[in-house]
């Protein structure tokens, strides 16, 4: 009670200091001297209100303060400490307040790290990301308060979504909003920068730590929800193609595009208006992710609330910040005339430009893959999903040069460079197209396709691998990054072929034998959780080679709300997952067993990690070379 | 002149994807439930989920009986949330829970009933979506409750406590 009106008024102010500092800014924008330790200063107390505010928040949820309606929608008593923490933001208001957390504290972390940049250039971005943040204060407080009072205040809530309550999803969402807001740094920076025109070699190297931080974390984040994913929605696939799943892809997409355009741009004086375009592009991506989520236009699985108002209010934000900033593109962007008159077709600077555009259609495919059952409702009346079989078409092809591209593009010179002493790179490729024709030839579905996929992947895979023994002096961070993502393909693509699966019904004491498995239903025990009760199954597996392995999948029957979920029983190697979930079948004494044994499941997670660390080196020889 | 021309494309652009999204979020909730009441059922051929015989509309229902029309697919979560009422509907001795799987593949389904149950007495299986559209459907899940060929009452989206109690007091 009380932590819900002190949290609502701190907000309230927090909003305020919003205002203050604009008010300020835009006053003294000329005289900017006075500013400096000012706005220093109201950032923090803007920041300092936030959290208050959203300490509140926790602190109802861990005493189930139910006179608070979110805590009352979302919580309950017997919950678990950790997952009554976790529920503040696995819900709408929450997270919004965990957005707005982390909007705050970026831009206070972006001032004080940011000391040695042009005052001018730092007040702007400043103002644009108070923009940000006061849209994001008024959609809180107007549309999603999540301190709202219930009287009479309820005995009890109404639990958490117990498909929720794991903790690879309670951190999911923390992790995902820092690379989404880091990516409003970015926005606000590029739109100061341009309005500046200050857009240069230094800004680049300036403003290349955020890109790299927000890209590890938004990978890490993606990473972790396709984990929670592959266990706990127990289809054993790790990725579905999900509007969800989509709107982080999508950012992602044109940040590692934007990574490589700074990369570029910190080189030479090329591709500004890319750079512009996709600092813009990832935020607004972010943000359309939200409106698309939130307003409940999609269905998805994870669509949090059905209100049109709060889909209405991101809307037509999310729009003016895009009018915005074409406004400042068209009106103060100075394109240079002899831009690609500069470009040699053999060079790093081409090669990259040429993978951006493959990127950009990858983009456009998720996007169009998302957004094109809403237009056809819209125009037509029609109701479709578009499902994986659209985007495996669509983009499946294109991943043959990208890797090529990806794999020969980073042993070129940047600005010109021949093709003397690559002779190492056609002998790697035909190792690479032996090796794949031999692995593949056993498999007679898509032979073709598949035998040309691996070996361009297996050819990244040999000339990264390759780098890390002969060039120490290279890049190590890149070479980590396009190692990882050639594992992610192999893996991905192994994973596919090799992949096995056994559908049986079975009761207790039987026995399924398959040509090379045999499953055996052992017994069953039903033991009571706090808020849950589990049954649990144990069940043998015996292999061709008379190896026997005990499997543990468990169902869940949560008392609040009153939901089954099923947990499967995973075990990992090196080599291969076996993956095992059971479910009722009503009425009987049956169960329903899937057991599947999907090949190299653990290289998918470890090289998408390998991908991000290689991110993580890259930032930290950023900052040491201060 | 072109210099001038791409900006105010571009905007123009942006101005009809903002109007379309903005169109597509009232459709969300524009529900007409008044529509098709208290009319004769369709009448079609369909294709049986389990048996795969193509059945005529006349042979699923029967008159003088009450039945719920549930119009549901694997892939969408709603369903999901609503599966328990439907099975707790079947102890009911005086309805009869027909479905119809819409735009759905048939392990999926499968894999869907196994793991929350069947609560169908038939199911038909709508894989292009054709027949939702012949009874007027705007997505799943929706539900019809018919007595007689004729619809009594059309339920858009979830099911809920509030209706499943207003359907067992009309099938009383």
């Amino acid at each position: 009670m009380l932590y819900s009106v002190i949290g609502y008024y701190s907000l309230i102010l927090g909003l305020c200091f919003g205002l203050i500092i604009i008010y300020f800014s835009v006053k003294n924008f000329q005289n900017y001297q006075l500013l400096d330790n000012k706005i220093l200063s109201f950032t923090f107390l803007q920041f300092f209100f936030v959290v208050i505010s959203f300490l509140c928040l926790i602190l109802s949820f861990v005493l189930s303060d139910f006179s608070n309606e979110t805590v009352f929608n979302n919580s309950h008593t017997t919950k678990p400490l950790f997952y009554k923490i976790a529920g503040t933001w696995g819900n709408h208001e929450g997270s919004l307040l965990l957005w707005l957390f982390v909007l705050t504290l970026f831009i206070l972390i972006f001032l004080l790290r940011s000391k040695k940049q042009p005052t001018k250039y730092k007040i702007l971005t400043l103002v644009f990301q108070q923009m940000i943040i006061i849209g994001f204060f008024v959609f809180l407080i107007k549309t999603s308060n999540p301190f709202n009072f219930l009287y009479p205040t309820p005995e009890e809530g109404l639990g958490l979504n117990p498909i929720l309550q794991d903790p690879a999803l309670a951190i999911h969402p923390p992790i995902l909003y820092l690379g989404y807001v880091g990516t409003s740094i970015i926005f606000s920076s590029a739109l100061a920068a341009t309005s500046l025109n200050i857009i240069n070699k230094s800004w680049a190297s300036h403003i290349k730590k955020w890109v790299l931080i927000s890209w590890i974390f938004l990978t890490l984040g993606i990473l972790l929800g396709s984990i929670w994913a592959y266990y706990e929605l127990g289809w054993g696939g790790f990725w579905f193609w999900d509007p969800v799943e989509n709107v982080s892809l999508m950012p992602w997409l044109a940040l590692t595009t934007l990574l490589h355009c700074i990369l570029v741009l910190e080189k030479k004086l090329i591709l500004t208006s890319w750079v512009i375009i996709l600092s813009i592009a990832t935020f607004t991506l972010s943000m359309c992710g939200t409106f698309l989520v939130r307003s409940g236009i999609l269905n998805s699985v994870h669509t949090f609330a059905n209100d049109p108002e709060r889909g209405l209010f991101i809307l037509i934000f999310l729009f003016c910040l895009i009018f915005l900033s074409l406004l400042i593109f068209f009106f103060f962007h100075k394109n240079n005339k002899n831009n690609f008159t500069s470009l040699f077709w053999l060079s790093k600077e081409t090669s990259i430009i040429v993978n951006n555009w493959f990127m950009m259609y990858f983009l456009s495919v998720v996007l169009i893959g998302t957004v094109y059952p809403i237009f056809l409702d819209v125009l037509s009346s029609q109701k479709i999903s578009v499902g994986p079989p659209f985007y495996h078409k669509l983009i499946i092809p294109f991943l043959i040069p990208f890797l090529l591209m990806m794999a020969v593009g980073p042993k070129l010179k940047w600005i010109k460079s021949n093709l003397k002493d690559k002779f190492y790179l056609i002998i790697l490729l035909a190792i690479s197209i032996l090796l794949s024709f031999l692995i593949v030839k056993n498999f007679d579905t898509k032979f073709l396709l598949n035998t040309i996929l691996i070996s361009s992947s297996m050819y990244l895979f040999f000339i990264t691998l390759r780098d890390f023994f002969i060039k120490i002096h290279n890049n190590i961070s890149q070479n980590i990054a396009h190692f990882g993502f050639s594992l992610l393909i192999l893996s991905i693509l192994f994973n596919n072929l090799f992949s096995t699966e056994i559908i049986a019904n079975l009761k207790v004491g039987e026995t399924f034998q398959s040509e090379n498995t045999k499953i055996v239903f052992e017994s069953i025990n039903q033991e009571k959780e706090k808020n849950y009760q589990s049954i649990i199954g144990n069940f043998s597996i015996h292999n061709s080679k008379g190896k026997i392995e005990n499997m543990l999948p468990e169902l869940r029957i949560y008392n609040q709300p009153n939901i089954v979920t099923s947990e499967a029983d995973i075990k990992t190697t090196l080599m291969s997952d076996k993956f095992i979930v059971i479910n009722l079948v009503q009425n009987q004494d049956y169960f329903n067993i899937r057991y599947q044994v999907k090949p190299f499941m653990i290289w998918i997670w470890l090289s998408v990690v390998l991908i991000s660390f290689g991110g993580l080196m890259s930032f930290i020889k950023k900052e040491h070379e201060k | 002149m072109k210099n001038k021309f791409f900006p105010i494309f571009i905007i123009f652009v942006f101005i009809s994807i903002f109007i379309i999204f903005y169109k597509g979020l009232q459709d969300t909730n524009f529900y007409t439930p008044e529509t098709k009441v208290n009319n004769e059922i369709p009448s079609f051929s369909a294709e049986l989920f389990y048996s795969n015989k193509i059945v005529n509309s006349s042979e699923i229902f029967e008159l003088n009986k009450f039945y719920l029309l549930n119009i549901w697919s694997s892939w969408c979560m709603p369903c999901r949330q609503e599966h328990s009422l439907l099975m707790d509907l079947t102890k009911n001795k005086n309805i009869e829970v027909i479905g119809i799987n819409y735009k759905d593949t048939k392990i999926n389904a499968k894999n869907f009933l196994n793991e929350l149950g069947n609560p169908y007495k038939k199911i038909i299986f709508d894989k292009d979506g054709t027949k939702a559209i012949e009874w007027g459907a705007y997505g799943v899940p929706e539900s019809f409750l018919i007595y007689n060929n004729k619809v009594k009452k059309k339920y858009i989206g979830p099911l809920n406590n509030k209706i499943i109690k207003e359907i067992r007091f009309t099938v009383k």
